[in-house]
């Protein structure tokens, strides 16, 4: 397929089908609402399952029950929606079922607003429902980057049979640019469906899903499972882009639309004569630690820019251990960054690392 | 598996000696259950089983199991089963019947979990007719939680949070879930049940057989309502508990038909 130019949310959907999405469940909320519209014309079209459900309540546990089917399932949000799934998700990912979530972030907390925010780093990466559990956490910065990690994301639930979330913004949702479309993916056989998966025990023992473990031992015995599935995905999984780090002395740390919005910093940074390089994690979780820690022995600082009140920063102190300083500029509510408000707080962090505060949302300089 | 006869019952005629009358259906497991004396979850699994292996869907048949005394029932059938978080049994059935519509999907589910916290869950899957049987199972307590008010607890009936009864003006007002439902243009086969003698247990029988069938036929939705006993959480024998359904319960909450439409009724006939 010709390169085109495709809105970002159906450009997702349109990767999901290809990617083999066979059944979406999902409900209205701005800013990802074209990702819905678009499923309602599509799969239908394509004999596969669309359902406009009652709440996101119900649609995360309608992509529980199609996924315990071994149907590859998924759903979309934004922010507020995505609180609501938490429960189910919970339970996708202690029954090891595999689901694909999309979350076009929004500004919070509460209803917020619909522009677009990255404050939902913590209930992604941390909170995405209780008990001890992180799903694998995906974030693009433009709208191709968003087309191929939606197309990785289904064979990454599948292969790990864990909850995958695509973390993007309503910016990277609302915005259109051109991308190429991968090929469309051929969906299962029944033979070649998991053995796993409650399709009717028809000449075989009974198959059963559940998160319920009685007995204290039986439940650590799941949790150590999980536990040994998550480090793996750690070791193998770390997505992360760098840009001009060969030489750098002052890093960038940004994820999705603000690391795009961080690749204009550093050209003109680099045009001031600063040494700045950026490093822009993909996979939010499991977030690319060792290779931030590595760079971090040659910065003079760090600087960490988000769509929020500072929340990756957590995961780059982690990180960087107290090898170098690390400022932080966040804008909330909604706000989107400009590249010369990133440099100045950047000049700010260079001329005076000690005395620069970590500033959020338009506090005076 | 059958037993000769065709219908699980015993045959009027005494039969040779040595010949089986009756067996465990062959969509029950040799379990034991851990419910209480004197519940009825028992006869209703039986009736259940009796039901799947007489229309010979065992092999086809998706169990929803919810949360409440029945968490547990997947051990009980030899059905391929998921467990659903509490009352979300009918979104969870909705994502596998949508994605395998050649299955038998149905749920189980309490009254705690089908009136109170999966309202809005059972209503929706109700009003799209969503090809799915749901065993609804009112005891009018929550009894894994042990016994405090449920949806369907009768007013003046005391529970551990209604101690001095349910009263309207604090608590509201008992829920007729079989009657709300039926309401609903996407409903197909509603109607309410009980198991406390032989009548009731032979009529219920025959619903849970037609509400697998109209989703066989793929007519929509389907769902038994049954008035269940908890002697334990009622603070009565099991005898007491049966004539508490009866005399309590029955006057609230009729048994009858609620909705059986044209074509359930020629599924039958």
């Amino acid at each position: 397929m010709a390169m085109a130019l495709w809105k970002g949310n159906e450009a997702i959907a349109e990767a999901a089908v290809r990617a083999g999405i066979e059944a979406f469940f999902g409900y209205p909320i701005t800013p990802q609402t074209e990702l819905l519209e678009y499923m309602s014309e599509r799969l239908p079209e394509l004999g596969r399952v669309f359902l406009q459900a009652e709440s996101e309540l119900a649609a995360i546990n309608m992509v529980y029950g199609a996924g315990c089917g071994g149907a590859h399932a998924m759903t979309s949000s934004s922010s507020p929606g995505i609180s609501l799934m938490t429960e189910g998700m919970s339970y996708i990912f202690a029954s090891e079922v595999p689901a694909v979530v999309v979350d076009v972030m929004r500004g919070g907390p509460g209803l917020g607003n619909i522009q677009p925010s990255q404050s939902d780093y913590f209930q992604l990466t941390r909170a995405a429902g209780h008990g001890d559990l992180h799903p694998i956490v995906l974030a693009p910065s433009t709208v191709q980057e968003a087309v191929d990690l939606m197309y990785d994301a289904v064979p990454l639930a599948q292969e790990y049979r864990t909850l995958v979330i695509l973390a993007a913004d309503g910016s990277l949702g609302q915005m259109m640019e051109p991308a190429w479309m991968p090929p469309m993916r051929s969906l299962p056989a029944e033979s070649e469906r998991p053995t796993w998966a409650t399709r009717g025990a028809a000449g075989r023992p009974k198959r059963i899903i559940t998160s319920l473990y009685l007995n204290e031992d039986d439940l650590e015995a799941l949790n150590i499972r999980l536990q040994a599935k998550l480090r793996t995905i750690q070791e193998s999984e770390q997505r992360w882009e760098e840009v001009e780090t060969a030489d750098a002395d002052v890093l960038l740390v940004a994820f999705g639309s603000v690391g795009r919005i961080c690749g204009t910093v550093v050209r003109e940074a680099r045009a001031r004569g600063f040494k700045v390089g950026l490093y822009r994690p993909i996979t939010l979780w499991p977030f690319p630690t060792p290779r931030l820690r590595e760079l971090a022995g040659q910065m003079r600082q760090i600087l960490v820019t988000e769509m929020n009140a500072g929340q990756m920063l957590d995961d780059v102190r982690l990180a960087v251990e107290g090898r170098c300083p690390i400022g932080f500029y966040g804008r909330t509510g909604g706000v989107i960054p400009f590249p010369d408000e990133i440099l100045e707080a950047l000049v700010d962090l260079v001329d005076a690392p000690e005395a620069a505060p970590a500033r959020v949302s338009g506090e005076a300089p | 598996m059958n037993n000769g006869n065709g219908n699980g019952h015993a045959p009027s005629v005494a039969p040779e000696i040595g010949t089986v009358v009756y067996r465990r259906p062959a969509a029950l497991s040799p379990a034991y259950t851990h419910y209480c004396p004197g519940c009825t979850h028992g006869i209703i699994h039986r009736l259940i089983a009796e039901a799947i292996d007489e229309l010979g869907i065992r092999e086809r048949a998706l169990l929803v199991t919810p949360v409440g005394c029945s968490v547990l029932m997947y051990n009980y059938f030899e059905l391929d089963a998921v467990e659903a978080a509490h009352g979300r049994a009918p979104a969870m059935a909705t994502g596998l019947k949508r994605s395998q519509p050649d299955k038998v999907v149905f749920t189980y589910q309490g009254d705690g979990d089908l009136a109170s916290i999966g309202a809005a869950e059972i209503i929706h899957a109700a009003n799209r007719g969503e090809n799915i049987t749901v065993f609804f199972i009112n005891n009018a307590v929550y009894g894994m939680t042990s016994g405090q008010m449920a949806p369907t607890t009768l007013l003046g009936q005391v529970t551990t949070s209604t101690p001095h009864g349910r009263d309207a003006h604090m608590h509201g007002y008992p829920m007729r879930a079989a009657e709300l439902i039926a309401g609903l243009p996407g409903a197909c086969y509603v109607v309410r049940r009980s198991v406390y003698d032989v009548r009731t247990v032979r009529q219920a029988r025959k619903a849970v057989i037609t509400a697998f069938k109209t989703q066989m036929a793929g007519l929509g939705f389907s769902m038994v309502e049954f008035l269940s006993s908890c002697p334990t959480n009622w603070r009565l024998s099991p005898s007491d508990a049966l004539a508490w359904i009866r005399d309590n319960m029955e006057p609230y909450f009729p048994l009858g038909d609620y909705k059986v439409a044209d074509a359930v009724h020629k599924l039958s006939g």
